[in-house]
């Protein structure tokens, strides 16, 4: 498989934290891997350097064999290639669900309005939020305004979409209508990198589980491997503890 | 009485010129205002200490200081411009470090997030502040801005004393032409007055209409 993603030796430090050790992870074009692990291990942290929210310390970053840029135009560029959906979906507070989803193809791939407006009603349609087009995100309920934002990453038509905990701040009955739009990405062959706590996710959509402790990369296998059969303590310590209810 | 309706046109002048020094300033204040804002939270350090020298030299520099400065100083390299230019230069400079505090304020009123949703969409720092972060900011920043374009409108009594023609300055003629003091001195306010209640009724619309919804 084509590697996409590609993490070479990379740390990171906050302060005398030592929060990413000598992280190796290749992500193929296509492939689904998801980040699990307990919290403060690091994974949030992993998925926001791959598009340099958090800038590292060593080691390097390259997507599609090109290295990530240190600042300005160049990085702002290649993150047109990496979409993000945030735990706090972080939609625009003053902008409606379509201006939010019509915006970046306007104003930073320099699409016509018209076109950007057509392509937005397409995927609102299909993560089914057309009728809410209208809407400021402080409408809508959460699960919603996280549908918006997967809508708003793809109107940018990225090779890769990084989720970080995307349901951890729903409520139990509006996750699942998230993870479906998720599964059917998974199933478009989008990559995807996600951090979850969505074990039943993992399984059923992920082609690789990475389990991270305390900042390093501790197993990293299919998830019928892992969820079977763990091999490290840690791994075997944290499933029994989440999967006990 | 006789004082207003006696000088009807000394005292429109004075009116005008105020207006005119208000105005005028107010739009150099805000534009340097928000340039410096954007410095002030510039991924790009050296942009960073010019934002943070400005707003502290000139925020900590009397007014008074600042226009004897510009007249007597800025001569003295060259620089020959009418006097209520320099007026204006010296109250649009010394309100914009007060307007730069502000919208600085505001822009900390943004969540984190709405910027890293910006960055992560390949925006880059321009338009981020300016599509994202200024737009959501201003709605806080509404009250304070007009709090201290009145008091622009009141500081520029200031250059009355630099021989630009303002609103105060109108007494001297008024005293050496015999009128009563107190009655000059109570038209003159008005004067100031109708300015800046016409400031803090344009700054409750702007605040009705765009203001944060609670």
């Amino acid at each position: 498989m084509e590697p996409l993603i590609e993490l070479r030796g990379v740390n990171k430090h906050y302060g005398p934290l030592h929060v990413l050790k000598d992280i190796d992870l290749t992500v193929g074009r296509g492939e689904v891997v998801v980040v699990i692990g307990p919290s403060g291990s690091g994974k949030s942290t992993l998925c926001r350097t791959i598009n340099r929210l958090e800038a590292i310390g060593s080691g390097t970053i390259s997507l599609a064999g090109h290295p990530l840029p240190e600042e300005g135009r160049e990085l702002a560029r290649l993150r047109t290639e990496v979409g993000m959906v945030f735990q706090s979906f972080n939609l625009f507070a003053h902008k409606t669900v379509l201006a939010n989803v019509m915006l970046a193809p306007v104003k930073v791939r320099r699409k016509k309005k018209d076109e950007a407006e057509r392509r937005a009603r397409e995927l609102l349609e299909r993560v089914g939020l057309l009728e809410q087009a209208h809407k400021y995100p402080a409408q809508l309920s959460g699960g919603q305004q996280q549908r918006v934002a997967i809508a708003r990453a793809l109107a940018m038509d990225p090779q890769a979409l990084l989720f970080d905990e995307p349901t951890s701040a729903l409520d139990p009955e509006m996750i699942s209508e998230v993870l479906e739009v998720m599964q059917q990405l998974a199933r478009d062959g989008m990559t995807m990198v996600v951090v979850t706590h969505e074990m039943g996710f993992a399984r059923s959509a992920a082609n690789r589980v990475v389990f991270m402790a305390d900042g390093r990369i501790v197993e990293d296998r299919s998830p019928e491997e892992f969820f079977t059969a763990p091999r490290s303590e840690r791994a075997k310590d944290f499933l029994s503890k989440i999967l006990k209810h | 009485m006789d004082v207003l309706t006696n000088n009807f046109s000394l005292y429109g002048e004075g009116f005008l010129g105020t207006v005119r020094l208000t105005v005028y300033s107010s739009l150099l204040a805000l534009a340097l205002g928000v340039v410096m804002a954007g410095f002030r939270v510039a991924p790009v350090a050296a942009l960073r200490a010019v934002g943070t020298t400005w707003v502290t030299v000139l925020r900590n520099t009397p007014l008074t200081l600042l226009f004897f400065a510009m007249l007597l100083g800025l001569p003295r390299f060259g620089v020959a411009l009418p006097f209520e230019l320099f007026a204006v230069l010296a109250l649009g400079c010394y309100t914009s470090a007060f307007i730069c505090e502000a919208v600085r304020s505001g822009i900390n009123t943004v969540p984190l997030g709405q910027g890293e949703a910006a960055r992560s969409l390949g925006m880059t720092f321009g338009q981020t502040l300016g599509t994202i972060v200024l737009p959501q900011a201003f709605r806080t920043v509404i009250a304070p801005i007009g709090s201290t374009l009145i008091a622009l409108a009141k500081n520029s009594a200031i250059a009355g004393s630099f021989s630009v023609v303002e609103l105060l300055s109108t007494y001297k003629t008024l005293s050496e032409n015999g009128y009563s003091v107190v009655w000059s001195f109570v038209w003159i306010a008005l004067g100031y007055l109708i300015l800046t209640l016409a400031i803090s009724g344009l700054f409750h619309l702007m605040e009705r209409r765009w203001g944060v919804a609670r």
